[in-house]
């Protein structure tokens, strides 16, 4: 059964959220997606880490923010946030200028656990290289 | 787990090939098409970043290089001029893609 093979699903986030669609786009597919049961993860890299930035407000601007919709990701089982040291530190950023995003453990009695994971690039090149599937946008 | 990982956009307008050259290990591939054929050519800044990656395999799709008046012998030596159907090839002979969009 095609149902019970899990694979492991990357999404490699490249842009930031609302020059183009391809942030809002990586977003839905991951949703639509973790209806499915794999082992889903997101990575940010480049100008995707910008996705993750707190305080967007698109109010004038007639856009939607999405950005609140990452706090919903742990809810699908989608636990894993990827975000690369370089580019965050390129962009003159730091991990407390990213949303607080967490999931609560099933595993560990519920407990509270934070979604982001802070890892190099070269982490991040072997975590890539141990997917089934990479999806890029 | 090999991967083949695609650019089809200049290195000198995006950071595309930059990043791929960071992230692609040893064992893999890089195919070069679209407007990422500018990366495969020879005495350009980013030429010698695609000849210091060691272990691995450079491609540039023929077609484009062409579609774009870059004749072949200015390709960078040791870059294979592939086609479309090597193309695919590539994509079905590695275990996966990563696309540098």
């Amino acid at each position: 059964m095609m149902s019970e093979q899990i694979k492991k699903f990357m999404y490699v986030n490249r842009r930031a959220p609302y020059g183009t669609i391809y942030a809002w786009e990586s977003l839905e597919v991951v949703l639509i997606g973790a209806a499915f049961d794999q082992d889903v993860s997101l990575a940010f890299m480049d100008d995707g880490i910008y996705q993750l930035v707190k305080g967007q407000d698109t109010s004038e601007v007639e856009m939607k923010n999405f950005s609140p919709t990452y706090q919903a990701l742990g809810d699908y089982d989608v636990t894993k946030l990827y975000v690369e040291k370089e580019s965050l530190e390129e962009r003159g950023l730091t991990l407390e200028d990213l949303m607080p995003l967490t999931y609560e453990d099933e595993d560990d009695d519920w407990a509270e656990k934070d979604s982001i994971r802070l890892v190099s690039r070269a982490e991040l090149a072997d975590i890539m290289d141990e997917q089934d599937v990479l999806f890029s946008f | 787990m090999s991967i083949l990982h695609t650019v089809n956009k200049s290195p000198f307008e995006k950071s595309s090939m930059d990043t791929c050259l960071a992230y692609a290990k040893e064992g893999s591939s890089v195919l070069m098409y679209e407007d990422g054929i500018y990366g495969a050519i020879k005495g350009t800044a980013i030429a010698d970043k695609v000849s210091a990656a060691s272990g691995v395999k450079f491609y540039v799709l023929g077609p484009d290089l062409k579609a774009r008046g870059v004749a072949e012998d200015k390709v960078v030596d040791g870059i294979e001029i592939v086609d479309y159907a090597k193309f695919v090839s590539l994509a079905a002979e590695n275990d996966k893609v990563q696309a540098w969009v």
